[in-house]
């Protein structure tokens, strides 16, 4: 039995929240508050790199793998483990956990102890969410989340603070309910073919479903993981989220939240529901392909800094939804690569909107102009960043967004070429915000006198960088571990979608129930 | 002991605390204050002691009532909630002056109604449990007897109550016409042998019946008494009675329905379908447009009848399990609930409007942090126990094919999610409007009880498969 470093990635900032508690509550020991909170954090960091250098990277198989009963009469366990494409994401969350407290200091004051709760506890789901191989356990991390990020949102938030908490809360919300239904319906069909309920993700993918059963299962399930992507037209929740979010709720939301509707998607609508990804792959490009252009164009008049960024994510995710459907090694591998791409980039930009206003207490790209005058690093870091979320080579972006273009181009060149467009519309877009912002005279007397970066924000935003640099140069360090992982889920779907499934013995012991057989490659559309 | 006695043991403490109470009260001189209330808990404590030696036994006296393990559990569930508004009662009887020997030995009778309601095995036994219970209830309703709201509220609840009782009974004369019996297994077996022709005589008692049962569990359209008896009652007493006789009510609805009318499942579902759908959305849908807090928790009580109706029509060895785990899990979460609303009334205003609890982070933490967790629990979120009773429900339909219904009631939890978080919202991110210490003081006895239902919520929530193995063990004995 090995030491369960999984566990206690997810335990260790519930640990550190709790040990919160008994910190008071009061002025003088928002130092102590926030030494807890950024240690804890750091530690757990330290301890994704470390998962990450244990990891076996040439196995396609989970590892680390934990399992207890949880409910046993259900065959819910506590079942958690990480294979390539989750790795990378509970590193991502590592990171950028630490990240966002550090960028809180100046612009939370109030009640720094509970805000240093949420994050914490926000981390311990967000991990969790991305190790469950339970679907049981994977929806009470998923739905857990929402409780501390709403709290982050509607407390610490900017103006429309509650309105925007409670619409991300229900947006999410609604989609995954339904989702709950699914789950719950998967375990039943699973009971039905062997006599045994189960959560038990690996168990659910030997599972063969009517196409019928797919059609309407897939459906919960992108439904849930296209909001919360979010895929057009279900994104209406994310600018004003995004907009009304503390800067440390806009990283991680923009970070790590938006990915996991992406990972749901890899991981569980299409490797469970073969047949239906098949059907459904060529509409959810085609949303994708439309949230791209519909995003960077919305992105593109957008008078707040904010809801720009916030509008390219739409545009961005487009990308990983469209990597994702077009099933092949480039595209999926691009698109996992893309989602801690973007991650980077956009928390990175949302990082320095943050900098910008703590200083001007605005967001209006028209309020400021000329800062590269007044502070030269401060404007390089913003050029790099931007640089990236265009997807310049050598920067992180473009890795991802080539990988999915040849994955698409491979799949349905028309597809792509649509898509294609959104990386030149993300050069317009950022560019012209980063050259009305930055460049010319300053024009406005409040922006002559603004400081450059303090040796807090350095540390901030030096560390992202770095990362952005080597994801540019080394795609390789990040594109290892996830090839065997993508290549096994891919081969899954192909199978599962294939004709010789029908002829596939089961593993079942009980006759043949009509309606858990795939009937053909192409599900049927409900009448 | 009797050994024809064993099955009637629990209720016995129960009542014999009932009567201590009031004799304690009568002898006690005017000035001396006498703690009433541990009486109480000495004879919960019995009923539990004897609860839980009668497990598995089957014990059975008269051949009436029957401690099977599905009545025991449900006896259990009741201890909790004799226990827990024991336990925050205390500040509402001093605030008001209510007079605490009646107070306390009324809730006690009131419990040992209940639990014959839980464990009788004949109509006219669960008719009597009924009025045992709904008595004492509507003049706890009306305690405040200077309040013109609370004396309103129990003449409503009075005279509907009384209404649903005569339907009752009219439903216990039609099946006794048709089978010749009052007794559920003998009801049973006469209606399996004619089951495949259902006689209009039948489906008349099966109505009448369902129209006595709904009205006590507030189902739509019997639910008009529910929001102005909730919120004209004093809270603890509001707590006990949206948990107690709710638990009480479906124990026997479950009984009932699933053992003696099962062979008119056919008939009953289809009336039940529609009901369960319309509670679910209209407890759900007005629940929103509440101002008062004991209002909005009335519909929200309202919309969890409709998920353990849910639970009911499902009626397959997951739904009985369901019902009973939902029944403790929302005991558990709603006595807390209304422990808060009654830990923050004031002598002066009752502070129960979702105005009033602006800024209440600032000036009680705890209470509002405890409020977050019974309201997120309520709205089913995990890891609170509320999520995992959803869940169980929700699996029952499935498995029963009753998709349509699990989705108007996964929907319609997502919409009460709204007002839950409308509280949340206030107490949170709200900044209160006047800075004085607005609230009273949290005494001792009522705040460890609500810190004792909250961790018991995360116990539920996170660690369910004890209590699920006990639920699922008590309807397996009987049915």
């Amino acid at each position: 039995m090995h030491f369960p470093i999984l566990t206690s990635l997810i335990t260790l900032p519930i640990v550190g929240a709790i040990l919160l508690l008994f910190v008071r509550d009061d002025e003088r020991s928002e130092g102590t508050v926030r030494a807890i909170a950024l240690v804890v954090s750091t530690l757990v960091f330290a301890e994704t790199l470390l998962l990450w250098y244990h990891f076996n990277a040439a196995s396609a198989e989970f590892q680390f793998v934990e399992r207890h009963a949880w409910i046993p009469a259900f065959g819910i366990s506590y079942f958690v483990g990480v294979d390539g494409i989750s790795l990378l994401l509970v590193v991502l969350t590592g990171f950028l956990t630490p990240v966002a407290l550090l960028s809180s200091w100046e612009s939370v004051h109030q009640r720094a102890r509970a805000f240093a709760i949420f994050i914490l506890l926000l981390e311990s789901a967000m991990i969790g969410v991305f190790v469950s191989l339970d679907l049981f356990l994977f929806y009470v991390f998923w739905d857990a989340m929402l409780v501390p990020m709403y709290f982050l949102i509607g407390i610490w938030g900017y103006e429309r603070r509650i309105y925007a908490a409670i619409k991300f809360l229900l947006y999410t919300m609604a989609g995954s309910v339904l989702m709950l239904l699914a789950i719950l319906g998967l375990a039943y069909l699973h009971n039905v073919a062997t006599g045994q309920y189960s959560f038990d993700l690996l168990q659910l993918y030997q599972l063969s479903i009517s196409g019928q059963a797919q059609f309407w299962l897939f459906l919960a399930f992108a439904l849930a993981f296209a909001i919360k992507v979010p895929l057009f037209p279900f994104h209406t929740w994310l600018p004003d989220a995004h907009v009304e979010a503390p800067t440390a709720g806009s990283v991680i939301l923009a970070g790590v939240l938006l990915k996991m509707g992406t990972y749901g998607l890899l991981r569980f609508a299409f490797p469970l529901f073969p047949a239906a990804a098949v059907y459904f792959a060529p509409l959810l490009a085609t949303l994708a392909v439309v949230g791209i252009i519909y995003g960077a164009l919305v992105a593109m008049v957008q008078p707040d800094m904010k809801k720009l960024v916030a509008y390219s994510s739409v545009s961005h995710l487009g990308f990983v939804v469209l990597g994702i459907a077009s099933m092949n090694m480039q595209g999926t591998q691009g698109a996992v690569y893309q989602m801690i791409a973007h991650g980077i980039s956009t928390g990175a930009l949302f990082l320095i909107v943050g900098m910008l206003s703590d200083r001007r207490h605005t967001r209006l790209i028209a309020e400021y102009g000329g800062l590269k005058n007044v502070m030269p690093h401060l404007v390089a870091a913003f050029l790099i960043v931007t640089l990236s979320s265009i997807g310049l080579p050598g920067l992180n972006g473009f890795v991802g967004e080539f990988l999915i273009l040849l994955g698409a181009f491979k799949w349905n060149p028309r597809m792509a070429a649509f898509a294609a467009t959104g990386v030149i519309l993300s050069a317009t877009y950022m560019l012209w915000m980063f050259q009305r912002v930055n460049y010319g005279t300053v024009t406005n007397e409040k922006n002559a006198r603004l400081v450059d970066l303090r040796p807090r924000e350095w540390l901030v935003i030096v560390p992202m960088i770095v990362v952005v640099v080597l994801m540019g140069i080394f795609p390789n360090i990040f594109l290892k571990p996830t090839g065997p992982s993508v290549e096994r889920m891919l081969n899954q779907v192909q199978q599962g979608s294939a004709p010789a499934r029908i002829e596939a013995q089961a593993t079942s012991p009980e006759p043949r129930v009509s309606g858990v057989r795939v009937a053909s490659p192409e599900p049927r559309a409900p009448k | 002991m009797i050994p024809a006695l064993n099955a009637i043991v629990p209720m016995a403490c129960v009542v014999a605390a009932g009567i201590a109470a009031m004799i304690a009260e009568a002898f006690n001189p005017p000035d001396e204050r006498m703690p009433i209330a541990p009486l109480g808990v000495i004879g919960l404590a019995g009923a539990a002691l004897a609860s839980a030696a009668l497990w598995d036994k089957n014990a059975s006296s008269f051949g009436l009532v029957s401690a099977d393990n599905f009545g025991l559990f449900v006896t259990g569930i009741l201890v909790v909630v004799g226990l827990l508004s024991l336990s925050i009662s205390p500040p509402t009887i001093d605030r008001e002056d209510l007079p605490r020997g009646e107070y306390y030995a009324l809730m006690l009778f009131a419990l040992a109604g209940m639990m014959l309601m839980a464990t009788a095995t004949d109509l006219l036994v669960i008719f009597l449990a009924l009025e045992v219970l709904s008595i004492a209830v509507y003049v706890l309703t009306g305690i405040r007897r200077d309040s013109p709201v609370a004396t309103e509220a129990a003449f409503k609840y009075f005279l509907l109550g009384a209404f649903s009782s005569a339907f009752f009974l009219y439903g216990i004369a039609f099946t006794y016409g048709v089978t010749g019996s009052t007794r559920l297994d003998r009801i049973g077996s006469v209606l399996a042998a004619q089951s495949l022709n259902a006689t209009p005589m039948t489906l008349a008692a099966v109505g009448l019946l369902i129209v006595g049962f709904a009205f006590k569990v507030s189902a739509v359209p019997f639910h008009m008494w529910t929001p102005d008896a909730y919120e004209g009652a004093p809270p603890p007493v509001t707590a006990f009675m949206s948990t107690g006789v709710k638990a009480a009510a479906f124990a026997a609805f479950v009984r009932v329905f699933l053992s003696a009318l099962e062979p008119l499942r056919a008939s009953w579902s289809t009336v039940l379908w529609p009901v369960a759908a319309s509670t679910m959305i209209v407890g759900t849908v007005v629940g929103v447009a509440q101002t008062s807090v004991k209002r909005m928790l009335a519909y929200s009580s309202i919309a969890h009848g409709g998920y353990l109706l849910l639970a009911l029509i499902s009626g397959n060895d997951i739904g009985k399990g369901a019902v009973l785990f939902y029944l403790l899990t929302y005991a558990v979460t709603n006595i807390g609930a209304f422990g808060v609303i009654a830990l923050l009334e004031d002598r002066d205003r009752p502070n129960d409007q979702v105005s009033d609890y602006a800024g209440l982070w600032h000036d009680h933490p705890v209470l509002a942090a405890l409020m977050t967790i019974f309201l997120l629990s309520l709205g089913g979120f995990p890891p609170m126990a509320g999520f995992i009773a959803k869940w169980y429900v929700f699996s029952a339909a499935i498995k029963s094919g009753y998709v349509g219904l699990a989705i108007i009631g996964v929907l319609t939890s997502v919409v009460s999610v709204f007002f839950y978080l409308r509280i949340v919202v206030m107490m949170y991110m709200t900044p209160a409007s006047e800075t004085i210490a607005r609230f009273p003081p949290v005494p001792k006895i009522a705040g460890a009880a609500l810190v004792v239902s909250a961790l018991a919520i995360f116990y539920l929530g996170l660690l369910p498969a004890r209590v699920l193995d006990w639920a699922a063990a008590s309807i397996s004995t009987i049915f």
